[in-house]
């Protein structure tokens, strides 16, 4: 039988405030435990939460860019389970009446088709503290640094049909929040995190099957698999006329093993209720219109802009736009160089590469932006070959100095000097006589592979300096005397 | 639902207050009283009522996003009941 996927994803996302949601405790990463954790977080008796304005700020801001209803009136609920790591007994978030309602993001696919998916509202919460489970004497360690860090979660519609629609879904998100500034999108620090909603239906079947959901993925990487595994262990369940269970269940992505945490008999009632220690959050168009004419330019404009002006293709110009810093970066090459195509080509080729070998993001690279349009431009130039650009890479990359310098230092400058080069043909071609006489006796099409032999002949002897170009040229003259 | 004396020694103790034992009949009745009025409360219908969100006729304040507290881990540390490497103990919790 043919199966069909059905994805739907929440995604929680650290909002980049300075101060929590409801305490004025600070959010930076990797404080000592427990040192960001004031008496608001730690849910001590008396206390009341205010929220954080840039918090709401933000999660508008989210709203507007995926076009979706911001509501003028929002309300605050508590949901309720008891765990360590959420001192008040509840987690404050909305449930009714959340700030953001039904929105639209577009997706572009690798293969260049676009896909809508539709959200179904976005909410803001706070997030809870960690535990550590590490022996503690039996104990359990809890650090309430985290302890109310603004998230919005988003959810979306069922509207994915493969893991890949999923991942590029989620990229397309990471590409909105980082551009839009709201939040710092360090997946390793957990700053995006996703819940998946996974189920399977016979091809053509209209309705749902029975979804399963897999929570806290922190990598594309890792939603990728987990949706991979999922899909698989449903339909063979099925396939064996077993069924699927609703349930919650937890990837593991060290050793790409899934289990089920608990099934929905033992799912937890939350006892959903407006929280009485917040009234009402009510905004007016006014304040919408003042933070939508402030919106950053967002990722899907950005992406038009960079096929109308640079002439990229749609795939392309979505991934040199999804992140500012990316962004940034290469229209900055592209000023140096004034070529669009082979800036696209080494920032997403050799830079990507380099960058990802060593986990680096980009801006952090150790070429700057300047550097590689210089570097390009002695490509452009004919000053070098792509292939010793390619070395004078590494060299900047290992802080050599600059494209002009590594070359000079290095001695890589190609040889365009025509009586030079001539010298280096007659060369080979008096060492090679019998490729010379060969040469001479074949036909036009064979000629042309053979061409191939003395241009590498002479690359090797020019140490690849040699111009391309010209010796092409100048092996058809002699070869022709 | 009815309380008993037991309920009330064993709500302070996991709240970590500490109720007097001669008050405990007092203070289990009073909470039953409560519950009887739950109980009536129970009985009006609301299903064509939209819920209250909250009572007061008031729009929510916000905060300027500034950091306003320091740390005072050390104070909070010293009324909890365990702690190690500034983490606060807890009965082993695996999910």
């Amino acid at each position: 039988m043919e199966w069909e996927t059905v994805i739907g994803l929440e995604v929680h996302v650290q909002l980049a405030t300075k101060s929590k949601i409801f305490s004025g405790s600070s959010t930076a990463f990797g404080a000592e435990p427990n040192t960001q954790a004031n008496a608001v977080d730690l849910a001590m008796p008396g206390t009341l939460p205010v929220p954080n304005e840039q918090a709401l700020r933000y999660a508008i801001m989210f709203g507007l860019a995926i076009d979706a209803e911001i509501n003028q009136r929002s309300i605050f609920d508590r949901k309720n389970y008891f765990y360590p790591d959420s001192p008040k007994g509840y987690q404050t978030t909305q449930m009714d009446e959340p700030i953001v309602g039904p929105g639209i993001v577009e997706v572009q696919m690798p293969n260049g088709d676009s896909k809508s998916i539709r959200i179904h509202h976005a909410h803001l919460e706070e997030d809870a503290g960690k535990s550590l489970h590490e022996d503690f004497h039996g104990s359990t360690g809890i650090d309430l640094n985290r302890a109310g860090t603004p998230l919005i979660e988003i959810v979306s519609e069922p509207d994915m049909r493969t893991s890949e629609e999923a991942v590029e879904f989620a990229k397309k998100l990471h590409a909105i929040v980082t551009s839009l500034g709201i939040s710092d999108g360090h997946m390793s620090q957990g700053s995006m995190r996703f819940d998946v909603n996974v189920s399977v239906r016979p091809k053509g079947q209209g309705e749902y099957g029975t979804r399963t959901e897999t929570k806290n993925l922190n990598s594309f990487k890792f939603m990728e698999e987990a949706i991979a595994l999922e899909v698989e262990r449903q339909i063979d369940v099925l396939e064996d006329g077993g069924s699927i269970y609703q349930e919650t269940r937890l990837y593991n992505g060290e050793t790409k093993v899934a289990r089920s945490m608990r099934s929905k008999e033992e799912a937890n009632d939350y006892r959903y209720f407006p929280c009485p220690d917040l009234l009402p959050i009510i905004i007016d168009s006014p304040y919408i219109e003042a933070i939508r004419s402030s919106l950053p330019e967002l990722p899907d404009t950005r992406r038009s802009r960079f096929v109308d002006k640079y002439r990229l293709s749609s795939y392309d110009a979505s991934i040199l736009s999804s992140d500012k810093s990316t962004a940034e970066y290469f229209e900055t090459v592209f000023n140096v160089c004034k070529d669009a195509k082979l800036a696209a080509n080494w920032v997403m080729g050799e830079l990507t590469a380099k960058l990802n070998s060593e986990s680096l993001s980009i801006h952090e690279s150790p070429i700057s932006a300047d550097n590689l349009g210089k570097l390009i431009e002695r490509i452009i130039d004919h000053t070098i070959s792509g292939k010793i650009a390619k070395q004078v890479f590494e060299s900047i990359w290992n802080g050599e100095g600059n494209a002009d310098v590594v070359i000079e230092a290095k001695g890589l400058k190609q040889v365009s000097d025509s009586s030079e080069l001539e010298s280096m043909v007659e060369d080979v071609m008096s060492k090679n006589p019998d490729q010379v006489a060969n040469y001479h006796n074949a036909d036009d099409v064979k000629r042309k592979k053979m061409i191939g032999f003395f241009v590498g002949q002479i690359m090797k002897v020019s140490k690849g300096q040699a111009n391309p170009g010209m010796v092409n040229k100048i092996l058809m003259q002699k070869l022709k005397d | 639902m009815s309380i008993e004396k037991s309920d009330i020694e064993k709500i302070a103790s996991l709240a970590r207050i500490r109720v007097d034992q001669s008050a405990v009949p007092e203070i289990a009745n009073r909470i039953n009283d409560i519950l009887k009025m739950v109980d009536s409360m129970q009985a009006v219908d609301t299903a064509d009522i939209e819920p209250m969100a909250n009572p007061l006729d008031a729009v929510q304040r916000l905060r300027v996003d500034l950091v306003t507290e320091r740390n005072q881990r050390e104070a909070f540390q010293a009324i909890a009941p365990q702690v190690e490497q500034g983490l606060y103990l807890v009965p082993k919790v695996i999910e």
